[in-house]
Formats: C-alpha cells, sequence, structure tokens
C-alpha cells in the first residue's frame, strides 16, 4: 500500500506534535526535517487544524501544536481525511471467473491494510518508534 | 490492492474527526485504589460471567464455568485464568495457555479472552492483566504470545497494538463446509 504525500506528512506532523503536546512547533521546522516544501506542508496542517486534531497558534513563538487524543486517533482518521480509499481498479476480466477471482484475492488483502489502518493509533506509532533503533531514528538527534 | 487518490477540495472545512473529540475519561475514586492480578476463583466467575455477557450481550454460563474448571483450578503452569481486582471488584480478567501445536512452530503464549468493565477502561487494566500473563508465560520459558481475533474488532485489536503486538507469520484461514 502506497500512502499519498498529503497523508505520509500528516502522520509525521502529528508524530511530532504528540510527542510533546506542549510544544509548539513551526511549518518551517517540520518542513526542514522531513525535507519538504513549507508551502505545501502548510496546507496539510490546514487541513488538521480544519479537523481539530491540531490547533494553530499566530505570533513570536507560535506554530502547531497537538489538540487530539493520540490514544483514539488512528492512522486511518488520518489518511481518510487527504485520500479516498478504495478498491483496486476493475480490469477488464472483472465479469469472468478468473477476474471475480482475483478480486477477491485484492479484496482479502485490502481489509487486512484497512484493519491495520483502523487500529493503529498515534500513541501505539510514537510506542513503535521508540523501540526503533537509535541510528534509525534522528528524532532524539534533532533536539 | 488498495488504491488511493488524493482528496482533491482539501480546503473544504469539515467537522472535527470522531476520533478527535474523543477524550479520555479521567480516574474516578474507584480507579485510584490499588488493582490486585491474581489466579481467578470460584467466588469470581459471576462477576466474570457479568463482564462478558455487558460486552458481547450474551450470557455463557455454562461456558464460563467450563473454562474455570479446565484453567481456573488446574496447578498448571501452562494455563492461567487471572482477574483484575480493585477495591474487592472483579474489572477485568484474562485467559491464556501455552500451546505448541501450530504446525511446527515452538510453544508460544496464546491470549484468547480478554475483557474490562466498560467504566473500568482507560485506566491500565488491561495493560496489567496482559502484563501479568506474559510473566506467567516467560515462567514457563515462552518467549512469544499470540492471539487472534476479527479484524472488525477494532476496540481490542488496538489494545493489543498498543501492547506492542505485530501481526504475526501465520495466516488464519477458514471455509463453509458443504452441507
Amino acid at each position: 500500500m502506497k500512502l499519498q504525500q498529503n497523508s505520509r506528512l500528516a502522520i509525521y506532523s502529528l508524530l511530532e506534535f504528540a510527542a510533546d503536546p506542549t510544544r509548539h512547533i513551526t511549518t518551517a521546522e517540520i518542513a526542514e526535517k522531513y525535507k519538504v516544501s513549507s508551502h505545501h506542508l502548510a496546507k496539510v496542517l490546514a487541513e488538521l487544524t480544519r479537523a481539530g486534531i491540531v490547533q494553530s497558534v499566530r505570533g513570536v513563538g507560535g506554530g502547531y501544536r497537538f489538540a487530539g487524543n493520540a490514544h483514539r486517533l488512528t492512522l486511518m482518521d488520518v489518511i481518510s481525511r487527504f485520500e479516498e480509499i478504495l478498491p483496486a481498479d476493475n480490469d477488464i476480466a472483472e465479469n469472468t471467473p478468473v477476474g471475480q477471482a482475483l478480486a477477491s484475492v485484492l479484496s482479502e488483502i485490502d481489509e487486512i491494510a484497512k484493519a491495520s489502518m483502523r487500529s493503529i493509533t498515534l500513541a501505539t506509532m510514537q510506542r513503535m518508534i521508540e523501540r526503533q533503533p537509535r541510528a534509525g531514528s534522528d528524532r532524539d538527534a534533532k533536539r | 490492492m488498495i488504491k488511493t487518490i488524493p482528496k482533491k477540495d482539501t480546503a473544504r472545512p469539515r467537522r472535527s474527526s470522531r476520533a478527535a473529540k474523543l477524550t479520555v475519561k479521567p480516574a474516578s475514586g474507584p480507579a485510584r485504589l490499588q488493582l490486585e492480578i491474581r489466579p481467578v476463583r470460584r467466588a469470581d466467575m459471576d462477576a466474570v460471567i457479568g463482564i462478558d455477557a455487558t460486552v458481547t450481550g450474551l450470557e455463557k454460563r455454562d461456558y464460563w464455568l467450563s473454562l474455570y474448571r479446565r484453567y481456573g483450578k488446574t496447578e498448571s503452569t501452562a494455563q492461567h485464568f487471572l482477574v483484575a481486582v480493585r477495591g474487592g471488584v472483579v474489572v477485568g480478567f484474562i485467559i491464556g495457555e501455552v500451546r505448541d501445536w501450530e504446525f511446527g512452530s515452538p510453544p508460544c503464549g496464546w491470549v484468547f479472552g480478554i475483557d474490562v468493565k466498560p467504566d473500568a477502561r482507560l485506566g491500565g487494566t488491561g495493560t496489567q492483566l496482559l502484563n501479568a500473563i506474559c510473566a506467567n508465560f516467560r515462567r514457563a520459558g515462552i518467549r512469544k504470545v499470540r492471539t487472534i481475533l476479527s479484524r472488525d474488532n477494532t476496540l481490542v485489536l488496538s489494545f493489543f497494538r498498543s501492547q506492542g503486538m505485530m501481526t504475526g507469520p501465520f495466516i488464519p484461514l477458514e471455509m463453509d463446509i458443504d452441507v
């Protein structure tokens, strides 16, 4: 499964915010860390703000901070704000026994993927990050 | 397989997400009492049956009493039926055992039942129950714990995910048996 860039940016940003909900983090800070355009990231954060998942604070020392519940907000909640999750395109054999059998296999895989996205919260992601080998994470090195 | 397409109109205001609006219920008075995890006793079974009936909407007294006879009365180090007790009240339970029959897999701990009273959730009871049964498995030399549940059971799936469980190397399979 490949996620759209907006979804990935939203998840990266939310994990940054949720790591310290009291801290205001600027768009530029996250854009620099993940080497993405601030302009593009700002659109993603605006959507998260509209959803009430983050709060925007203006002025000196402003930025964004986490306003959701990391123990309840799932990856699917975030992803579904940025992309439509659809079954694979019907192919030319969709009405044949072969096409239907293949569709059944692909549907099985889809359902497993969606169940994973629905059951993994930001808090669970944070724990997974903590369990990653230190060398694989630059979170602490940047702070 | 799943195909995703970006939502074009991300500027359109939307209502807050369901998940974002949910809040963690603060610990109430009884939640501050110390939680005890211990092996189940016969006197706990009415409470266990009641919790299960509350959650599933179906009372299965005979089934639970048979589980008590098989898992609660045994001295075996392979079978565990534990309860969480707070202030003298059973607020949750967990059942599991050591299994070593899956197509040559090494022995592992299987958790096949866990529940916490709805009004006692979000207080770490499930975590302590799972930790306790894992400690029992560890003492039996087991280094892997598994479970299986419906992919629609997001609540319990999320709980196990939060404890660090990942999809394992086994794939559950089923089929209809022709009549």
